[in-house]
């Protein structure tokens, strides 16, 4: 029963069927799933390598695993989480959701958006390819030098791992950016920063430090790919170089990721509990500004991965201060969550609620142990043992992967218009926080215990042998959670019974649209007028349906005062080129081509230029 | 839940790396500080769980209405005492013992010492030179009970951490810089120490042992390591010094007396006193000496000694001539 404005709508924002829009598409919606469902790709393998590494750890003096297998396994596990896994994730559902949370009807760039999800699986490939050429990377994924230079570590190993991360720089940084102009110019009229979602909250600090954390790491991967390939010797102490400058650059980086992680997540608590608690969220202020401060106070901690470089203490007086200063906004939030959770009705136990639960236990427990590793001699005790592996599991696995999973069964009515089953979302939920705890918790003690970490093997007289165990039984609890979830994710896909357009009554405008919403996302751009829109208007449509073309509405920064149509390109082949080009000079620099690498440098820029061509102010 | 750790450690599970049982000053600062932050720690997981199952729980009057409390205004309170003054006051007292412990542990660092020992740290084993007495050792550390010394840890090749679970912190094996750290036992007795920063394929199998004495046995120590290496005795012990001294070995490891002065490798004078062997990956019994000279790669794969290539006779007459060496 479409009306005219929808038919009309669907004729302007709608893709053929069919190969050529896969290649083309720059629909936020088809290019969020695709980096949801890849991410999750990679989130098996780093599985798969946890459980490796768990099996050769069950017993002491294992020998399932050779040390040069088990170094590349924790270096593309913990590379895969991080760079694949959980921040592609998050980019992929926040380029799902932003542009219909804001009420919009796609990113500000959707062929910038499109390229950096190329960029993205091809950057992906990049890494793996390492297993495929039997030369993985094998220094960590904090890869210091000088193990990782050109000395200690002669393979293209280490090649492969910082060029690939250079290479998706390119596009967390694009699709940062992207982020960034959408939530600023794109929300809805009536959606001044006050009144804009947590979420959308979370998502714009996390896309500000993107930009702003990727640089201290891309330069530091330029100059060890100086060092490895160019014999210059910046981290080389024997010529005058230091590798400690390698630490530094590495956690200015290092440290704000960790949020960049971490503030996605909290954005979907902050949305999740106000929905199963049914009321808004308390002290919405606050929890803005918390999110706002960590992401500046993110910037002032990194040297606390540096306590036992033997720094001088006034120096590490002062990071100890900045790394407390920083769980208060934690804090906050976890008290806003806390009183809305106690001042709201009744709440409704869904799998998305149980996992937000589960998320805030298993990371005050995160939280509590993070903000020891501030006290500088006590962190001199524990850094680099256990008890640091078993920390930011809490923190980034209790941090990260619950809400991910909240997130992601809360949305999975939304994304594919089905409901998921309850009751296998719980069993999920339970095995998942049975098996998580029964990893990660043993590791505190065993790390008490002196067990190093990144070790391939252990002496039984540790005595750390029975905790071992009881981790890697908690593991296999833990993969056959997931495996559950992917299982109901499958069948309720097939079967599952079809979703409204708001199952959970829930107050945000993405609820606002068809399950799943259509090509053009809004019939018309709602018109906001508080925080919780489909709470406060009961009828949110407007006149404002925009069917003179591919146009979405810029509206100002703060107030979100309507200023102009913005005429939208066409899905384009060009993003893929021009990543295909990207790629190629990539690869033409790990085999040490430089011609080729030239050679592609130019044809990439050739791309780019045809890409951003203008006839009459439109896009060729 | 977190208190459990702490009771689980020192019950169950005492072992040679266990940092709590403390038995150096530098490690009774951690371990007090450990139990001060684990109590803190598990009072506020459990302020937080007490208010979360009293959210989810507490009988309501509204429990049916499902549409969402739009009335309700506030709350903010809660959020600003539990969100921001509850965590400055906990922050204030973890500062303030931070801060007095950090001023303990440079006091020490700075203060006076017995001597000094050079700690250098090789893929992937230790170096214990001492300066003053003019020792060089490895993989064993021995020290007078009682008594700080201070070791100035640096690296030859890549980062290595330099750790006592039961002694003292970590302090980073880097090239290009020395660290400074306080070492002292309080009870005579070995120690286990370990590398504690991935330093490549054998990070695992980088340990040694401190071994803390009464200054008596410590100064006969001293007085045998000093010694350079005796002339063996005529018969398998002789010939094999010739093996040794015909072979590669030299190119790698020094023996004080000897022609030979490598210094890739652990030096051997004494090597026959130590425990273990191999960076306290076997004990240094003659079979285990045996298979490590014979291949080991197979005890300790990547590690930088190669395969000797002796025939077994030769192999038993290395051996006879290295446990002369004590």
């Amino acid at each position: 029963m479409a009306t005219a404005t929808e038919e009309r709508l669907e004729e302007i924002w709608g893709e053929e069927p069919g190969p050529v829009s896969w290649f083309t598409t720059g629909d936020h919606k088809r290019i969020g799933k695709r980096y949801i469902v890849t991410a999750l790709i990679f989130f098996f393998l780093g599985g798969v390598e946890a459980a490796l590494m768990r099996w050769q750890l069950a017993q002491p003096g294992a020998t399932h695993l050779t040390p040069e297998q088990y170094d590349e396994l924790f270096s593309m596990h913990g590379t895969t989480m991080i760079f694949l896994f959980i921040t592609p994730l998050f980019t992929g559902l926040a380029n799902y959701l932003v542009p219909l949370m804001v009420g919009t009807r796609d990113m500000a760039f959707p062929r910038l958006n499109a390229f950096s999800y190329w960029i993205f699986l091809g950057a992906g490939l990049f890494l793996y390819a390492g297993f495929a050429v039997g030369a993985a990377p094998n220094g960590g994924w904090f890869a210091y030098p000088p193990m990782t230079g050109p000395v200690f570590n002669p393979g293209i190993n280490m090649d492969i791992w910082s060029l690939g991360l250079i290479f998706l720089s390119i596009s967390t940084t694009a699709g940062a950016i992207n982020l960034i102009v959408t939530i600023m110019k794109l929300r809805a009229p009536g959606m001044s920063l006050a009144r804009m979602p947590l979420y959308v909250w979370a998502m714009f600090v996390t896309a500000w430090m993107m930009v702003l954390a990727m640089p201290p790491l891309t330069y530091a991967n330029v100059l060890l790919q100086l060092d490895r390939n160019l014999g210059t010797h910046f981290f080389d102490a024997t010529a005058g170089g230091d590798s400690l400058l390698w630490q530094h650059l590495f956690w200015l980086f290092g440290h704000p990721d960790v949020y960049i992680i971490f503030l996605p997540a909290v954005g979907i608590i902050s949305t999740v509990i106000p929905t199963f608690a049914r009321r808004p969220i308390v002290g919405y202020p606050y929890v803005a500004l918390a999110t706002v401060l960590t992401g500046i106070i993110a910037f002032g901690v990194w040297v606390h991965h540096m306590f036992a470089t033997g720094l001088p203490s006034l120096g590490l007086t002062f990071f100890a201060a900045a790394s407390m200063i920083i769980t208060i906004p934690s804090g906050v939030q976890i008290f806003a969550w806390l009183a809305t959770i106690i001042r709201g009705r009744r709440p409704v136990f869904t799998t998305p609620f149980l996992f937000a639960i589960g998320f805030i236990v298993v990371f005050v427990i995160g939280g509590v142990t993070g903000v020891m590793f501030a006290s500088v001699p006590f962190d001199q005790g524990v850094t680099d043992s256990y008890f640091i592996v078993a920390h930011f599991h809490y923190v980034l696995f209790g941090g990260a992967v619950f809400p991910m999973f909240a997130g992601l069964h809360y949305w999975f009515p939304k994304i594919t218009g089905r409901m998921y089953s309850e009751t296998l979302g719980k069993w999920s939920f339970w095995l998942i926080f049975i098996g998580f705890n029964a990893t990660f918790f043993p590791m505190h003690i065993m790390g008490l215990m002196g067990m190093p970490r990144r070790i391939y093997t252990y002496s039984p007289d540790l005595g750390v042998g029975g905790l071992n165990l009881l981790s890697s039984i908690g593991a296999a609890v833990v993969f056959v959670g997931a495996v559950l979830v992917a299982i109901n994710a499958i069948k309720s896909l097939v079967a599952g019974p079809k979703a409204d357009a708001n199952p959970w009554g829930a107050a945000t405008l993405e609820w606002a649209t068809t399950s799943p919403p259509q090509h053009y996302g809004f019939a018309s751009i709602p018109v906001v007028q508080g925080r919780d829109p489909l709470w406060e208007q009961p009828e949110l449509a407007s006149n404002l349906t925009l069917t003179d073309g591919r146009e979405i509405l810029g509206t100002t920064v703060t107030d979100a005062d309507p200023e102009e149509a913005i005429h939208m390109p066409e899905g384009s082949i060009l993003p893929l080129l021009t990543a295909l080009g990207f790629a190629g000079v990539f690869v033409s620099l790990l085999v040490g081509a430089e011609v080729a690498a030239i050679v592609a440098g130019v044809i990439t820029l050739a791309f780019i230029g045809a890409w951003t061509w203008r006839i009459g102010g439109v896009p060729a | 839940m977190l208190a459990a750790i702490l009771a689980l450690t020192d019950a169950a599970c005492s072992g040679p790396g266990t940092m709590t049982s403390a038995s150096g000053p530098g490690a009774h600062r951690i371990s007090m500080l450990a139990v001060g932050m684990f109590a803190i720690a598990a009072f506020v997981f459990l302020v937080v769980i007490c208010f979360l199952a009293y959210g989810l729980f507490h009988r309501r009057q509204d429990a049916d209405d499902e549409a969402p409390n739009l009335e309700d205004h506030g709350g903010t309170r809660m959020v600003l005492l539990g969100g921001i003054a509850f965590p400055i006051v906990v922050l204030i007292v973890l500062f303030v013992i931070t801060l007095v412990a950090l001023q303990a542990q440079a006091n020490e660092d700075t203060g006076t010492h017995v001597f000094t020992i050079n700690v250098i740290a090789h893929r992937w084993w230790w170096e214990f030179q001492y300066p003053t007495q003019g020792i060089d050792t490895a993989n064993e550390v021995h020290i007078p009970t009682g008594e700080p010394v201070l070791m100035e840890v640096t690296s030859t090749d890549v980062i290595h951490s330099f750790w006592v679970p039961r002694l003292q912190r970590k302090v980073d094996a880097i090239p290009g810089r020395t660290n400074e750290v306080t070492v002292q036992a309080d009870t005579d007795g070995t120690y286990l120490g370990e590398c504690s920063e991935f330093c490549g394929l054998q990070h695992a199998h980088m340990r040694f042992n401190v071994v803390a004495e009464s200054s008596d046995a410590f100064n006969a120590w001293v007085a045998d390591q000093q010694k350079a290496a005796p002339e063996p005795p005529p018969g398998e012990a002789l010939q094999g010094q010739q093996v040794f001294l015909g072979s590669s070995c030299v190119y790698c490891h020094s023996i004080t007396g000897t022609n030979a002065s490598g210094t890739v490798g652990p030096n051997l004078t004494h090597v026959a006193s130590r425990t273990m062997l191999a960076s306290g990956t076997i004990p240094n019994t003659p079979d285990e000496l045996a298979a490590w000279i014979e291949n080991p790669q197979a005890i300790k794969p990547g590690t930088q000694m190669p395969a000797s290539g002796l025939t077994p006779t030769q192999l038993r007459q290395l051996v006879a001539y290295l446990e002369t060496l004590s």
